[in-house]
């Protein structure tokens, strides 16, 4: 459809950058790229099972970069990326059956989706963090 | 007449229907436990010696889950990425893209069972 070859001007719906953003909207976006850093996430994930399988040396070098600040930031940021999309996620298999499409409960979903998403990923590192003795 | 129905029984013009959006549901929902188990299965190891990490992965249990959450990840993965591409990329480059998404999701998905056997079934 895109590469459809017609001279004629045919009226456009509107572009993108025309809408006042709105929770919802950046919601989706968020759900997308959030789903695009999973699949980063994911080497990372296959990085440390190869290394597990590989032997210790490797194994040291993948949590030596782990251990890292800049280690510790991709995972944080991993972290974060995942538990978002896994409740947006569940907020979209509620919308398939039919149910919260009002909305008022669009709205909730959305703030619900990014507090607990925050929440959650808080109290991962919270754990993790206490697991080693950090507090 | 061309009712409604004739045209589901034909699967319309991909010939799949709704299969993909049913796939991504399905493993969407084993994505939810399956993604809880990995977070807790990290973050319980934190700090852990390579001989603590490898003995946890040997468990016939936990490496059965992790194959489960590595192949319905890698298949959620591809889906997305694809409906990603079609989206943004058109003509040649859409079709050199999803190449390489299913190529991606197709490595890093065998990489982890390769890795996840390995460790479990020994070398």
């Amino acid at each position: 459809m895109g590469n459809a070859k017609s001279g004629a001007e045919r009226p456009l719906s509107p572009h993108l950058q025309i809408y006042r953003p709105m929770l919802t909207m950046m919601m989706s976006i968020a759900h997308r790229i959030s789903g695009a850093a999973n699949a980063v996430g994911f080497l990372l994930l296959a990085w440390w099972l190869v290394a597990i399988a590989v032997g210790p040396e490797p194994y040291a070098q993948v949590s030596s970069f782990f251990g890292s600040l800049a280690g510790r930031t991709l995972l944080f940021l991993f972290s974060w990326s995942l538990l978002h999309h896994m409740l947006g996620g569940i907020r979209h298999l509620i919308w398939d059956t039919g149910t919260g499409l009002d909305k008022t409960s669009i709205e909730v979903f959305a703030w619900l989706t990014i507090i607990s998403s925050i929440v959650l990923t808080v109290l991962v590192w919270v754990a993790g963090y206490a697991l080693m003795g950090a507090f | 007449m061309a009712t409604p129905l004739k045209r589901v029984r034909g699967l319309g013009a991909a010939h799949r229907g709704t299969e993909t959006f049913w796939r991504q549901r399905v493993t969407a929902v084993a994505n939810i436990p399956l993604v809880i188990f990995l977070i807790l299965s990290i973050v319980s190891h934190i700090g852990a010696s390579y001989t603590e990490v490898k003995a946890y992965f040997a468990q016939p249990i936990v490496a059965l889950l992790m194959l489960a959450l590595v192949i319905s990840a890698a298949i959620h993965m591809r889906i997305g990425l694809k409906e990603i591409i079609e989206d943004y990329v058109h003509g040649g480059a859409k079709v050199v893209a999803i190449l390489l998404a299913t190529f991606f999701a197709a490595g890093v998905g065998l990489a982890c069972v390769v890795a996840i056997l390995k460790i479990s079934l020994g070398s």
